[in-house]
This record gives C-alpha cells, structure tokens and sequence, in this order.
C-alpha cells in the first residue's frame, strides 16, 4: 500500500493548493473593501461641465432615494467600453446618474457626450483631480451606489456591465427598495 | 485586415499545437514512426506562425492602429518608439503573445537539437510542450485576445503606464519569461521520461544543459527586474517579497535545486524520483506564477486585472499539466530504482542538503505568498505578509547552505576522505573567520551578528570556490585540467559569494534620510557633502519634470550633481519619480524627490548611501555567467555523438569524467 500512497503525496498537495485557488478565485480579493462603503460620501463641489455656472456638490447627491455617481474620463478607453451600458441604464431605470470628469478637457468631454450620449444628470468638472482623491479614486472608471442620505452603498472598480449591474448592484438596490417590484428598476 | 492576419496566424499555431500534442505521443505509444515524424515539422511551422502573429501585433503597435483594443490601451501617438516596441508586452495580453512566443522558441531549440535522441523519446518531449503551448495559445484566443478590436475605434491611445517606460522594460519581460517558459523544457523531459519509463544518466544529461540555460535567462531577468524596481519605483528598495516577485523566485530556487539534484542523477543514476519532482515542481511554480499574476487574487504592483474567467482557465492548465504529471508520477514511481549508494559524507549527501535546504526556502516563500488567500479563503478575515515574515524564513535555510556550500565543493563522490577534506579546508575557513570577523569592524566601524555571519559566509563560499583554480595555479601541475563545466559551477558560486557580500553590506550599513531642502541648503551623510542647487521645468518627449540639482561633494573636491526628477506623463497625468542614483562599485548614491513643502520651491527628498550595492548586481551576472559556461561544456556537445550510440544499445551508456 505504501508504494501507491507514498508517490501520491505530491499530487495530494497539488490538489487542494487548486481547491484554494478555486474558492480564491470567486473571492477577488483584488478589490480591497473600500473604507467608504458605509460611510457619508466625502463632501466636495465642483464647476459643471455642461454649464460651468452651475455647480455640483454633496447635496445634489442626496436629491434621490438611490443615484449612482460615475468617474470617468475621455482618456480612459474602459470607460469608452462602459459608455453605453450607463445610457441604457439612464433609459431604463429611474436611478439619476451624476459624473466625475477626472483629469481631463472640458472640449473633449463635451464632443464625447455630444458623440456616444449623456446619461449624466450633471457631471463635475474636477480638472486637477482633488474630488477623485477625496472619493479615494484610483482609476477610471469607477461607480459609487448612493442612498438619499449620501452613504455610500457600494463602490464598483472597472466597468458597468450587465452582470456587474446584475450581481452587485441590483441586490442592494432591491434590499434598499424593500418592495417588489422595485419602482426604480422595474418599469410597471 | 492585419489584425485579422494575426489572429488567423494564432489559430493556425493552436491548430499546429494540437497536432504536434496529439499525433506523436501516441504515435510513441503506439509505436507508429509516420505519426512520430510529425512532431518536428509541426513545431517549426507553430514556430513560424507564432512568430508572425508576434510580428503583427508589433506592427499594430509601430503605426498607432487604435482600432486594436490592446494598443489603444498601452500606446499612444506620442510615445517614443523603443517604448511602443516594448508596450507590444507592457499589457496582460501582449505579454501571453510573448510567453507563447519564447515557448516556440524553446520548442524550436529542443526540435532541432533532438536528432540525437531516439524518435521516441523526442516525439514524447515535443508532444507535452505541444499540449502546454496548445493550452497557453486556447487560453490566449479566448479569454485574452490581443487582436480583438475596439469600436468605434479610439482617437489616440490610453498610454503605456509610465512605469513601464523605461529601457528595462525592453529586456526585463522577455529575459523573464525565458527563464520561466524554459523551465517547461525540464517538464517535458521528465514526463516524457515518465510515459516511457526510462529515466537513465542519458536522460539527465539531456535535460542539464537546457535546464542550466533556462536558469540562467531566469536568473538575468529577475535581476533587471530588481534592479528596476530599485531605481524606478522611488524607494531605493530592491527587493519586497511582492506576490509577483516571490512567484519568480520560487522557479528559480527550485531550478538551482533542480542543476544540482541533475547532476547527480546524471553521474550516480540515484536521486530520480526528487529530480523528476523537482522538474514538475519547477516549471508548476512558473505557471502558478502565471495564475496569480493574471487571476487577481493576489494584490500586488505588477498584477493585471482582475478577470475570474482567467483564473478559471489558467487552473484548468495548471491542473491538467501539473496534476497529469504528479499522476503520472505515482503511477510510475516505483520503476524509478536508484542505481547505486552513498555515504553520508559524500558530495551526493551535500547535494541533498542543498535540494532539501531549497525545496524548505521555496516551500516558506510559497506558503507566505499563499497565506493570505487561504485565510481569505477560509473566512478568517484580509491579512497581507511581508518582509518580517520573509526575511528570517528565508535565511534560516539558506544561512545553513551557504556554509555547507563550501565543504560541498571539495568531497568527492561516494565517499569522501575526511582528514584530506578537513586538510584542505582550512585555509578557507581560517580566512573567512578572519576576514569576516574583522572586514566589517575595518570598514565600518561597527558590526551585527548578521552582518559578521553573512560576511563570512560570503568569504567562506569565494574562498572555497577558489581554492582549485588557486592550488592548480601554485602548483602548476598540467596533471588535472579544470573542465569547462568545472569553471561553471567555480564561477557561479563566486557569483554567489559576491551577491552575499553584497546583500549583507548593504541590508547592514546603508543610511538613509528623507529631509526638507530649499535651495542653497547643505548637509552632510555618511561622509559626504551635498548642496541642494535649485530646481527646473525639464520638457520629456511625452512628459514634463521638475528637476532637481544636487551637489555631491567630499571634502572640497565636487564630485558629481544628481539630477532626480518628478515627472508628470501627459496622457496619465500620474506623477512619476524618476531617482538619480551615483552607482559606485563600493556605494551607491541615491536621491528621490518626494513633495514641493510649504513653497519657496522647498523640497522634500529622500537621500540613500548603499554601500556595496552593486555587488548585488554583479553577483547575480557572474552568476549566471558560471551558467552559461557550464552550459556550453563539451560534454553535451559530445553527448550528442554518445547518445546516438546509446539510443541503439539501451543502458549502456558510461559515466564520463569525474
């Protein structure tokens, strides 16, 4: 019996250094748990892109029960990918949508809402970036999930897809709505 | 259209994969030499289609096609062109391309110099790199495609991360990946020794050259790879057991255990089962390397992103190729009979020593770079590990090897005479208790216990490297000619005795300080001047800087001005610290510019003296320079002629030279 067992124990130990591995996987350990999930969201304001008279700031933040606030840039080619999933959602759903321009130029993001469509309630305009460092940004793009009293629900790293849509934002939101269906998902 | 080249000349290579895996292992198993003779052909026209995929996503890069996803993700019009060259790897799927690439090299290499072993045996060894180039090329396609576009396509590009821009990012990656691809040569000599249940001398003596250059490339690009990091990321730092590093690392321990468990079974026919072992543990550690690079669950600077359909399918490989050979392994371990003994003072024990004492330091490294995932995994929370965990793991093997290093060297196969051995090392061992006892005391006026024990065993392993080529010298005898492989190993441990030295002065007596400076401030460290001259605007090719000027002076005699910058690409705007650093062979001089303070163009910065840093570098090039030469020995050129006999008359091949 010893002959078998004895070379196998390499094997063994492969074996369940994969099933680590395995569960690793589905644990994405990547995203460090944000220190804003749960907490107020940073208080800042900010010039509006499309009309820079305008300002956006906490407050508009909290106009809704739930908005979703989205930093992106025209630089940032991921958000290019996310682009039209954020106007479907603008479309289909009665969450308002805000934007962080991070890092860039006022001409271009005008002629990127102009080409690829706005989904943006309003979308401040933080050229030097000190907004995206008070939201703890550290690259574009990135979308925080927030409630009517400014807590931060959930903080997404990389794009919105539909399953990024469907498996961590849409289980908050319908937890937050309490209902079913839930009004601001579900059109009647 | 070219793009669509690319991806075409990639699924013909997976096609030519395929059939370079499939047709001769089981034309070897079935005895079939037309289905054999396919495996050859097959890699060199996988060879040549890799090549030409490699070629069109260059060509993407050079003429700015940002149609091509991956390139408007890492490129812009405006970087420089070496950089565009480089970014061609500077991403998650380029970098595949390129792994794929040096495994068609490899294969090419073990398809041309195979003639001289029987058919069986070399289809055998070019199937299982079919399957694992088969694998790494599905995997590429389709979770990972390079050519996949993006549209509408963008105006210009996001950029290489400035990071990247720099010329070791040239030959860091490709110098990497030789080493971790080659060691999947290692792999498919063992398997393909397993699956037709001969491992003899000839065997071994096959895999050793390979197994020694591929360890060499290893060993060169973990070295640029620290060196990199030493005066690209801003800290003066040179290695900080990040996930990504260690998963370098740990091939290249076991791949040293490997040479020197090879030797032994190529010369004794005993040690079988622990170099198969160490053959399949080595290459499996490469692509664990691999998936925890490019699955995200591990954190780290140099990781890509994070994709869980990745993971998935890198585990599938690693389990399919590591885990078939293991099975295969306890299904065939009991033909694997030692051919002969050992006394316990013998160099077969020193090399055993030296296999257990590196499976034991890869085997810490391993567990504290898998730690945190098992605690994650077993919901105990989110810890990371670092240098207080990897530091005394590490040297409590490798402290104890070192000094068995030196008696290794000089016993003699089988059994070694004692009171000749004890004789003969005592002038190296009387050296290092002097010189290591006193070195630090001369130069530095203070020592630790650390530091004294890793002088000495720094003394210790150069003395007892030169302890040969010294009494052949004296003695002038024409009588015992140093072999070329001989050379390898005197000089490769060398190697290792001045990267020692190096480690150990450095980690011991550098200073460093992070000071606030306006301009005109002077200050004085570790006995030299410097004045802080002032700052300026520099404009890069695709970046501006501030720069600093610093004056380094001793005693009255200037002896250079160092020039760190803070640089701020235009496309990532991420500022970016770009050190300057006055390399010595005995110090280093290193200078990073941190904040602008308060105003009045004050400055923070960090000052460093590195005593005997470069001897870090050094260390590692002899070391792989011993390589190289062992690597090309006559021997093996001579193998080839021998082998050819051997492969007509099985098992009769003689243990040559001593």
């Amino acid at each position: 019996m010893r002959r078998y067992l004895v070379p196998a124990i390499p094997l063994s130990i492969v074996l369940v250094l994969g099933g680590f591995f395995y569960v690793g996987l589905y644990r994405s350990p990547g995203y460090i748990p944000s220190p804003f999930v749960g907490k107020p969201a940073p208080q800042f304001s900010l010039p509006d892109l499309k009309d820079p008279k305008l300002t956006l700031s906490t407050a508009d933040l909290k106009k809704s029960r739930l908005t979703l606030f989205n930093v992106w840039g025209t630089w940032c080619v991921e958000c290019r990918q996310e682009h039209p999933f954020l106007v479907e959602l603008a479309k289909h759903t009665k969450i308002p949508i805000y934007g962080l321009d991070w890092n860039d130029e006022r001409e271009a993001a005008l002629a990127w809402l102009a080409d690829l469509g706005d989904p943006y309630q309003k979308v401040g305009f933080d050229k030097l970036g000190d907004a995206a460092i008070d939201w703890g940004v550290y690259g574009a793009p990135e979308t925080f999930l927030i409630d009517g009293d400014g807590m931060v629900l959930l903080k997404h790293i990389s794009p919105m897809t539909p399953e990024v849509w469907e498996q961590e934002f849409l289980p908050i939101i319908r937890a937050h709505c309490g209902t079913l269906p839930c009004p601001l998902v579900d059109s009647e | 259209m070219i793009p669509e080249l690319g991806n075409f000349a990639l699924v013909l290579a997976l096609c030519l994969a395929l059939v370079q895996a499939a047709l001769p292992l089981a034309g070897a198993y079935k005895g079939r030499e037309a289905w054999m003779a396919l495996a050859r052909p097959a890699a060199a026209g996988q060879f040549v289609f890799v090549v030409l995929a490699f070629g069109v996503l260059v060509h993407a890069f050079l003429t700015n096609d940002f149609s091509v996803k991956f390139v408007a993700e890492h490129s812009n019009s405006m970087l420089p062109t070496i950089y565009k060259f480089a970014a061609a790897w500077g991403g998650h799927e380029g970098s595949m391309l390129l792994w794929i690439l040096i495994l068609a090299v490899w294969t090419l290499g073990v398809a041309a110099a195979s003639r001289a072993q029987p058919l069986a045996f070399s289809s055998r060894v070019l199937g299982v790199l079919g399957i694992v180039s088969a694998g790494v090329i599905a995997f590429t396609l389709l979770t990972s495609n390079p050519f996949d576009r993006l549209l509408p396509a963008a105006l210009n590009g996001n950029d290489l991360n400035p990071l990247l821009q720099d010329p070791a990012m040239a030959a860091h990656p490709p110098m990497l990946y030789l080493g971790y691809v080659g060691m999947s040569v290692p792999f498919a000599f063992a398997v393909a020794a397993l699956l037709s249940g001969r491992l003899d001398k000839n065997w071994a003596r096959w895999t050793r050259p390979w197994t020694v250059l591929a360890w060499v490339f290893l060993t060169c690009g973990i070295t640029i790879g620290s060196w990199w990091s030493y005066y690209e990321l801003g800290w003066g730092g040179w290695w900080a057991w990040d996930p990504v590093e260690n998963s370098s690392f740990m091939p290249w321990l076991m791949g040293t255990a490997l040479l020197h468990s090879l030797a032994v079974t190529e010369r004794r026919g005993i040690f079988k089962s622990w170099t198969v072992l160490l053959a399949i543990g080595a290459f499996s550690l490469s692509l664990l390397g691999t998936f925890l690079t490019r699955s995200g669950v591990e954190i780290s600077v140099h990781a890509f992103a994070a994709d869980p359909r990745r993971g998935l399918f890198i585990l599938g490989l690693l389990a399919v190729i590591s885990g078939g050979a293991l099975a295969l392994y306890a299904a065939r371990a009991r033909l694997l009979v030692a051919e002969g003994g050992f006394r316990l003072l013998s160099r077969e024990a020193f090399l055993l020593a030296n296999n257990i004492l590196l499976v034991i330091a890869a085997g810490a490294i391993l567990f504290g770079t898998l730690y945190p995932l098992f605690i994650d995994a077993l919901n105990l929370g989110k810890i990371s590990v670092g240098p207080p965990y990897f530091n005394p793991v590490f040297l409590l093997p490798v402290l104890p090897l070192l000094y068995l290093l030196g008696v290794g060297m000089h016993t003699a196969w089988k059994k070694t005479n004692w009171s000749l051995l004890r004789q003969r090392l005592l002038w190296p061992a009387a050296i290092a208790l002097v010189v290591g006892g006193t070195l630090p005391w001369v130069l530095y006026g203070h020592a630790s216990v650390l530091g004294t024990v890793g002088v000495m065993a720094a003394v210790w392993v150069a003395c007892a490297a030169l302890l040969d080529p010294v009494s052949h010298w004296l003695s002038r005898g024409p009588q015992a000619r140093i072999s070329r492989g001989q050379w390898g190993m005197i000089v490769a441990h060398l190697g290792l005795a001045i990267f020692v030295l190096g480690v150990t002065v450095t980690s011991a007596y550098s200073v460093e300080a992070d000071r606030s400076v306006a301009p005109g401030d002077s200050w004085r460290m570790g006995g030299y001047q410097f004045v802080f001259k002032g700052m300026r605007k520099v404009q890069g090719p695709n970046y501006t800087a501030d720069e600093g000027a610093f004056e380094l002076r001793r005693g009255d005699k200037l002896l250079t001005v160092l020039r760190p910058q803070k640089r701020t690409y235009d496309v990532q705007q991420s500022p970016m610290t770009e050190a300057a650093v006055d390399a010595g062979l005995f110090r280093d001089i290193y200078f990073a510019l941190g904040q602008p303070v308060g105003g009045k163009q004050a400055w923070s910065v960090r000052v460093q003296v590195k005593p005997m840093l470069s001897f870090l570098w050094l260390g590692a090039l002899v070391m792989a320079g011993g390589g190289l030469l062992a690597a090309t020995d006559r021997r093996y050129r001579q193998a080839t002629a021998q082998a050819r006999e051997a492969a007509v008359v099985p098992g009769e091949s003689s243990a040559q030279g001593a």
